[in-house]
């Protein structure tokens, strides 16, 4: 953050240099602060110059007197008032009447210093308001930030479901056309594409819904102890069908009962993401060996695959939504980009790690780390 | 209908890839694909295309920009049409008068696929029935 810039405004210079000297040597931190706020001091000795510096430059607190030669420092108040200037003013003055304190609260004035002050009352007064400040432009930095992510998300959304709704709208173009013969057999594959991509998008819908929940936290979890393997074993026994199709044989080592308090839903929506992933990106013939076991106080999942595998530049992308990875082995696998950023998020939950480990063409191997 | 005329198209999406080469040949072009942008860039280097076709969001968000400059170096007088979701999205419409943007026509995608067949037949100057 920059330094914030303070107008001093009093007649009396040894006010003035005095007050120049206190603030100039001051900075304001906070514990999560990566570096202090330091301060600029300029003066003015009337409300009249005080004005015509207020025209031209702008000052994140304004230091004012109210006893002045001219126009007095209501009068002052008054204006950046008017001109709906956000700069914070705090009245110093050695006639502090209720009278006087009301009218400038009622103006805008923040806080009221009382003279003779002493060092550590100004200085005090300075940290409130530069505090205060500090914290309205992070919170609107953040909420912008907030929108922008939004935004983003949203096109990316619109842009994802618009694909399949192309695409099968392309297809059912040129089957009422009879671009490619009269028969309803000449189109059965363009049928059976159009199919698959209205699947894809249910799919994506149903993960969104997953995201959504897992995010706005309105997602019931209910952790309880559970056997692992038991919940991998379900897992896999659905994927069975998928698996046989693709020709890929799943693998699970595990022995012992290893019990982890975990929601059986959220555990079930993770594992069937990576399996999932580790039977549509596998090569015929392929395999899949999930891992679990308990080292002291942790308790690893590793589900390793014999597919076609992810490259180091894509690696970083993976966790992101909408993310898919599109070459020519992935270009006819349906999938909604979201099943790891669900993945993520719920094991978020459970200050769980997951680390991927992947070479091109020999596999890909998911670790899943939690912790007793 | 036979055109004698070769272009070459890229699209990431495999359905959009087919459809777009389907009507193309139906309306008489060889076509040669590419699901990549970097699969393009390899069949612009070997070249032996009249017209190109590439949609824009692929690996980077500007793959069709890239691919259409390419081209334009290789051989300037092939015209490049550029289809693209991204106007409907955005509100954002591309001015072909823009020099630094190498393409001669821009297509809305779905709604505009039906079209690039008779985008090109004008860009390369082929007349319908003679």
């Amino acid at each position: 953050m920059d330094k914030l810039k303070i107008l001093v405004v009093d007649d009396e210079f040894g006010i003035r240099s005095g007050i120049k000297r206190i603030i100039e040597k001051f900075e304001v931190d906070y514990p999560f602060m990566d570096e202090a706020i330091g301060f600029i001091v300029c003066e003015a000795e009337t409300g009249e110059i005080a004005i015509e510096k207020i025209k031209s430059d702008f000052y994140h607190i304004i230091l004012l007197d109210n006893k002045l030669p001219g126009i007095q420092g209501v009068d002052v108040l008054e204006y950046i008032n008017e001109q709906e200037i956000d700069s914070k003013v705090i009245m110093i003055t050695s006639y502090a009447s209720l009278e006087l304190a009301v009218k400038a609260t009622r103006q805008g004035a923040i806080d009221f210093v009382p003279k003779p002050f002493t060092p550590q009352e100004l200085r005090g007064s300075i940290e409130n308001i530069t505090k205060q400040i500090f914290l309205k432009q992070m919170t609107s930095k953040l909420q912008k930030e907030g929108k922008h992510i939004r935004f983003q998300f949203l096109s990316l959304l619109s842009h994802e479901l618009k694909s399949p709704v192309n695409a099968v709208e392309g297809y059912l173009k040129i089957i009422k056309e009879q671009k490619n013969g009269k028969y309803v057999a000449d189109y059965m594959q363009m049928i059976d594409r159009s199919i698959d991509r209205l699947n894809a998008m249910r799919g994506m819908i149903m993960d969104l819904l997953d995201l959504t929940k897992i995010e706005s936290g309105q997602a019931k979890r209910n952790p309880i102890p559970i056997d692992i393997g038991e919940v991998a074993k379900n897992c896999i026994s659905t994927f069975k069908p998928m698996a046989i199709q693709k020709d890929v044989n799943i693998y699970l080592n595990y022995n012992t009962k290893i019990i982890y308090e975990f929601d059986v839903n959220d555990l079930e929506i993770v594992l069937n993401n990576i399996f999932s992933n580790a039977i549509k990106y596998n090569k015929t013939g392929g395999r899949v060996d999930c891992t679990i076991r308990e080292i002291n106080d942790k308790v690893e999942i590793i589900i390793a695959d014999t597919g076609i595998g992810i490259s180091k530049e894509d690696q970083n992308k993976l966790f992101k939504e909408f993310v898919r990875i599109r070459n020519k082995e992935t270009s006819k696998i349906p999938g909604s980009g979201l099943g790891l950023s669900i993945v993520k998020k719920i094991l978020e939950n459970y200050k769980a790690e997951i680390i991927l480990n992947s070479e091109e063409n020999k596999g890909t191997k998911v670790k899943i780390i939690l912790t007793k | 209908m036979k055109t004698n005329k070769t272009i070459l198209l890229a699209d990431d999406d495999f359905d959009y890839l087919f459809q777009t080469k389907f009507r193309l040949e139906t309306a008489g072009f060889a076509v040669i694909t590419a699901s990549s942008q970097k699969e393009a860039e390899q069949l612009i280097e070997i070249g032996g295309f009249d017209a190109a076709v590439f949609d824009l969001m692929m690996e980077n968000d500007d793959s069709g920009f890239i691919l259409a400059y390419k081209t334009k170096k290789s051989n300037p007088d092939i015209p490049v049409i550029i289809s693209t979701a991204v106007t409907a999205e955005t509100g954002y419409k591309f001015n072909t008068d823009n020099s630094w943007i190498k393409a001669d026509v821009y297509l809305e995608k779905g709604v505009e696929s039906e079209k690039i067949a008779e985008e090109l037949k004008k860009l390369l100057k082929i007349k319908d029935n003679g």
